[in-house]
């Protein structure tokens, strides 16, 4: 069979025939959802894409979180259906209570666009399945409302129950793409629910899958390879 | 207007302005001169009506009508070398250039100036988002933009309030509708210390038979009006802001800019696209300078009939606007279209599918006259095109300013030049690390150049290159360019090179130069010697075009760039596109193999005027620019253009201002690997390194493919040196000096941060 996922359209959001392509050069059918419609036409997993979803003018994704298709999203994601929130997509998340925590401004106050190293944390999602634990990526990041946070309580429980996806890697020179990029706490970059099918993170994997584009590396691929052999296999 | 003795004015009709003809009106402060209402006295046989006078106003200002540019204007027409590729020229909202494949390219490039300098943030977001909209209005997906900007001294208090804005504000609305930054400019002079120039460039992309033009045909036809309300911001801001010298009291003009929201522009964009997916509209225009005034002028002048329009329909932000102010407010975010009776209503649906608000505000007739009703009274009788395209037109008059020779004089080659080695590595690294030739990465870095997948190339490298069709790995790339040092010195031979510079840019990243686009800022027209300079420019930039076979597709002419007596550099800024048939094959600027071989192509004169050497180490600007060698650029690219899709190089970089070891040092960061080089016979290291030369550029071979390549530009007849390998982590220039990369790399990325960060 062919995996069928779903990206989802907002009004304002940037990066769905990005993602819709990412999808399909890894193998899967992209089927593109519309805000306004419940129906998520029985994909198997849903990506919400990064952008400025209906201008993003109250809070990064707040809106978004009370659209019809999210109503359908929520529901699936809590009954397992693989979910991948990408920098706004993630804010969404969250904002759904899908995801703890949220995204201040960034630690500069400047949208940040660059080139950046991160460290997988788990390989044990349903997005990063293909990686290895301690792998390190490069991925492109752009955003200006980036910077990770959540009480601490949280931030431990992320940590005990290997929640945190993906960190910033920091071991390196900022002019190779190292180091937190916006204040996130403790360099966190994405996150999973306990279930490990959902995941957001505010970099963005769906500009990373082809040699010519972006920065010339595919290492965002495997987000989508990861979920579409777990999805086939299942 | 009235007898103020109202709230509100009473309506100033037609039929009341026909009884009323010595009723005082407001033209010079609306920007009239007297002259120019006697005219419109003359077309209408009558007094205009105050909505009359405030149309006139702003299509007639110098910002829409081009009054004192046009007569020099013309010359981009009558020397426009014969090209099959161009499809849609001048006069339109851009010109339209043929890449094969079936596929059309539309770009231009304009200026927000004034704006920019007033409300630095909203000035230079709702100069990206016209230019956005005029390359939507041709029918085309908007797939990149470029920003060239200038600004005042790096270390002046000012460039410190107004740079950050202007970049926060290029970031805020281009980042939000999902387009790549894919280059640009920043440089840095006192002339632009009071007036920055703010230029935007945007490309599109649509298949031949998509592209849509400005003109409302077929009696019946609706006029529909979509997108945001209208409101009160940026009420003549042609007419007032972008037509008039500052004074030196400075910023107070705030309610002339006009506010921007991105996030209404990306859902009028996509709107917009599914519109033309279903080919609903026979006519389209975007509503910038001038709104609406300029909207339903212009379409209706370009169209075949006339045109009546309600004026009490449209939605408004604040219901207290007056007729005239709902004419000429510029209010960001509106389109204005004319479709077929049985298709309003699909176009409607579609319109509430994207949540934009769309009405229909009047039609097309079979009249002759652009007609404008106000709850059923007429307040607007006009021929549109004594609106639109029947402007006046000076003749300004222009002399060389009586300075010129004394600075042509004051040659650069008799600076002092470096006493010993040295003091030669510190001015390479004052050079490199100067304003002017540090990397913009810290103003980059806040434009999302990734968005659309589609970047094969953006800054710093020499062109933008983006991929147009995935499957067949067409695309397109832009270079911009622009020296006013040069042309200060040469308004002829500056304009050239500002065109050579960016020809260059193009082919070097493997991409062959198509089609122009300039945006032309000067100072005051009422001034002689800028009018000179003006002339000077766009003679020299016709001349070239025709001689590179590049016509100009369309642009925008910014005067007024000036304050009190002081005007800023002539500055064309010209924008090449290029198309390249297989991005694969494109060149980046980085030396990234070991042991490559580095050739230098073209040659190296002792031609410091207007140089980065000379700005930096002695704050001079005399002399000439590099001479200019018009078949030898033509060549340089050929040969350029035949190395990288023969895989021949692996690596190209043009050389302009900063000279060799600008260019050398750019590489090699981007690469993070060093150069050896030597100097070549018949040289010194000075001019080796400083001379800016134009025709030049240099290329990174692999060994196996050195003869082949040599032999190639040997048989073609350019001139190549070699100069080096790519070895080590420095740049090392023998018997010279030994530069670390890190040492490098610290004085060219942290001077910018370390100005504004």
């Amino acid at each position: 069979m062919t995996a069928r996922i779903g990206v989802v359209t907002f009004p304002g959001t940037l990066d769905d025939r990005d993602t819709q392509r990412a999808v399909r050069l890894a193998g899967a059918e992209a089927v593109p959802l519309w805000h306004r419609d419940k129906d998520v036409l029985g994909v198997d997993a849903v990506v919400l894409p990064g952008g400025f979803s209906y201008g993003d003018y109250l809070r990064a994704g707040a809106i978004s979180r009370f659209s019809p298709v999210m109503a359908t999203v929520i529901e699936q994601a809590h009954a397992g259906m693989p979910v991948l929130g990408i920098c706004n997509g993630f804010q969404v998340l969250c904002e759904a209570h899908l995801l703890p925590g949220a995204m201040l401004r960034n630690t500069g106050l400047h949208f940040v666009c660059r080139d950046q190293k991160l460290r997988v944390e788990t390989a044990g999602t349903a997005w990063t399945a293909e990686y290895e634990a301690g792998q390190e990526i490069s991925i492109p990041l752009k955003n200006i409302d980036g910077r990770y946070t959540a009480d601490e309580r949280t931030l431990d429980e992320l940590e005990a129950e290997g929640r945190v996806a993906f960190r910033y890697a920091t071991a390196g020179a900022a002019a190779d793409g190292y180091g937190n990029p916006n204040g996130s706490l403790r360099d966190i970059a994405g996150i999973s629910n306990a279930a490990g099918n959902v995941v957001g993170l505010m970099p963005h994997p769906e500009h990373a899958v082809e040699p010519l584009t972006g920065t010339g590396r595919t290492d965002g691929l495997a987000f989508f390879t990861s979920v579409i052999k777990k999805l086939v296999s299942a | 207007m009235s007898d103020g003795t109202t709230a509100r004015p009473a309506l100033d009709t037609v039929e009341h302005a026909a009884k009323t003809p010595e009723a005082a009106q407001p033209w010079k402060e609306l920007g009239l001169k007297e002259d120019e209402y006697a005219r419109i006295r003359e077309i209408l046989d009558r007094r205009p009506t105050g909505a009359e006078l405030a149309m006139y106003s702003v299509m007639w200002s110098e910002h829409c009508s081009y009054k004192s540019s046009k007569v020099h204007l013309k010359q981009f027409g009558e020397k426009a070398p014969q090209t099959d590729a161009l499809l849609v020229g001048i006069g339109e909202n851009a010109g339209v250039v043929d890449v094969g494949q079936g596929y059309a390219v539309t770009f231009k490039i304009e200026s927000h100036n004034h704006p920019s300098y007033i409300e630095p943030y909203q000035g230079a977001a709702t100069g990206v988002g016209g230019i956005v909209r005029d390359i939507l209005a041709m029918g085309a997906r908007p797939v990149a933009v470029m920003d060239p900007l200038r600004f005042g001294a790096a270390d002046h208090p000012d460039t410190k309030r107004v740079l950050p804005g202007v970049v926060a504000g290029i970031g805020g609305y281009g980042n939000c509708l999902g387009l790549p930054n894919i280059g640009g400019e920043v440089v840095f002079d006192p002339c632009y210390q009071g007036n920055p120039l703010v230029n935007a460039l945007c490309v599109g992309v649509m298949k031949h038979e998509d592209i849509h033009l400005a003109k409302a045909s077929g009696a019946g036809n609706k006029v529909i009006l979509y997108g945001a309300r209208t409101g009160g911001d940026g009420i003549g801001g042609v007419s007032v802001l972008a037509s008039e010298t500052f004074d030196a009291t400075g910023p107070s003009r705030r309610p002339a800019v006009q506010v921007g929201d991105p996030f209404q522009e990306k859902l009028l964009i996509e709107c917009t696209l599914e519109i033309f997916a279903e080919k609903l509209v026979a006519g389209i225009q975007d509503l910038g300078g001038a709104g609406l005034s300029c909207a339903t002028s212009e379409l209706a002048s370009a169209g075949s009939g006339g045109m009546r329009v309600e004026l009490d329909t449209v939605p408004l932000r604040d219901a207290t606007l007056s007729p005239e102010e709902i004419l000429m407010s510029e209010s960001q975010e509106r389109m204005c279209a004319i479709v077929e009776p049985d298709k309003v209503g699909r176009f409607l649906e579609i319109c509430e599918k994207w949540d934009v608000i769309a009405t229909v505000i009047g039609e097309v007739t079979e009249g002759s006259r652009l007609e404008i009703f106000w709850h059923g009274e007429q307040i607007v009788d006009v021929p549109p095109r004594s609106v639109a395209h029947e402007g006046p037109t000076y003749h300004r008059p222009f002399a060389r300013p009586a300075w010129q020779d004394a600075l042509q004089a004051d040659d650069a080659g008799a600076l002092p030049r470096p006493a010993g080695t040295d003091e030669l590595r510190k001015q390479v690294l004052a050079v490199v690390g100067s304003p002017n030739q540090a990397s913009k990465a810290w103003v980059t870095d806040q434009y999302d150049r990734f968005v659309q997948g589609n970047t094969i190339l953006a800054q710093p490298e020499d062109s933008g290159v983006v991929r147009i069709d995935p499957d067949t790995n067409l695309g397109v790339a832009l270079a911009t360019d622009g020296n006013g040092r040069y042309t200060k010195l040469d308004p002829y031979a500056g304009a050239q090179l500002a065109l050579a510079e960016a020809y260059r840019n193009v082919a070097a990243t493997g991409a062959k130069p198509l089609a122009v686009s300039d945006c032309l800022n000067f100072g005051s027209p009422e001034d002689p010697a800028v009018m000179w300079q003006f002339a000077e420019a766009t003679r020299g930039l016709a001349d070239a075009c025709r001689t590179l076979g590049t016509p100009v597709t369309g642009g925008n002419v910014s005067l007024y760039n000036q304050t009190g007596d002081a005007a800023i550099h002539p500055t064309p800024v010209v924008a090449v596109l290029g198309v390249i048939d297989d991005v694969s094959r494109r060149t980046p600027m980085a030396f990234a193999q070991q042991g490559q071989l580095l050739l230098l192509l073209g040659e190296t004169r002792e031609e410091f005027g207007g140089s980065a050497w000379s700005q930096v180490v002695h704050d001079h600007l005399g002399g000439l620019p590099p001479a200019v060698d018009l078949e030898r650029e033509r060549l340089l690219a050929e040969i350029l253009i035949s190395g990288s899709r023969d895989g021949m190089i692996d690596a190209a970089h043009d050389l302009s201002d900063g000279g060799l070891v600008q260019a050398v040092t750019e590489s090699c960061l981007r690469g993070g690997l060093g150069a050896r080089l030597v100097v070549p016979d018949g040289l010194d290291a000075f001019t080796f390194l400083f001379s800016e030369s134009a025709g030049r550029a240099v290329v990174a071979v692999p060994r196996s493919e050195e003869l082949r390549f040599t032999d190639m530009c040997g048989a073609r007849g350019l001139p190549v040196t070699r100069i080096g390998v790519v070895d080590g982590d420095a740049v090392e220039v023998q018997g010279e000096f030994t530069l670390p990369l890190s040492e490098l790399r610290a004085a060219h990325e942290d001077t910018i941060p370390g100005l504004l960060a």
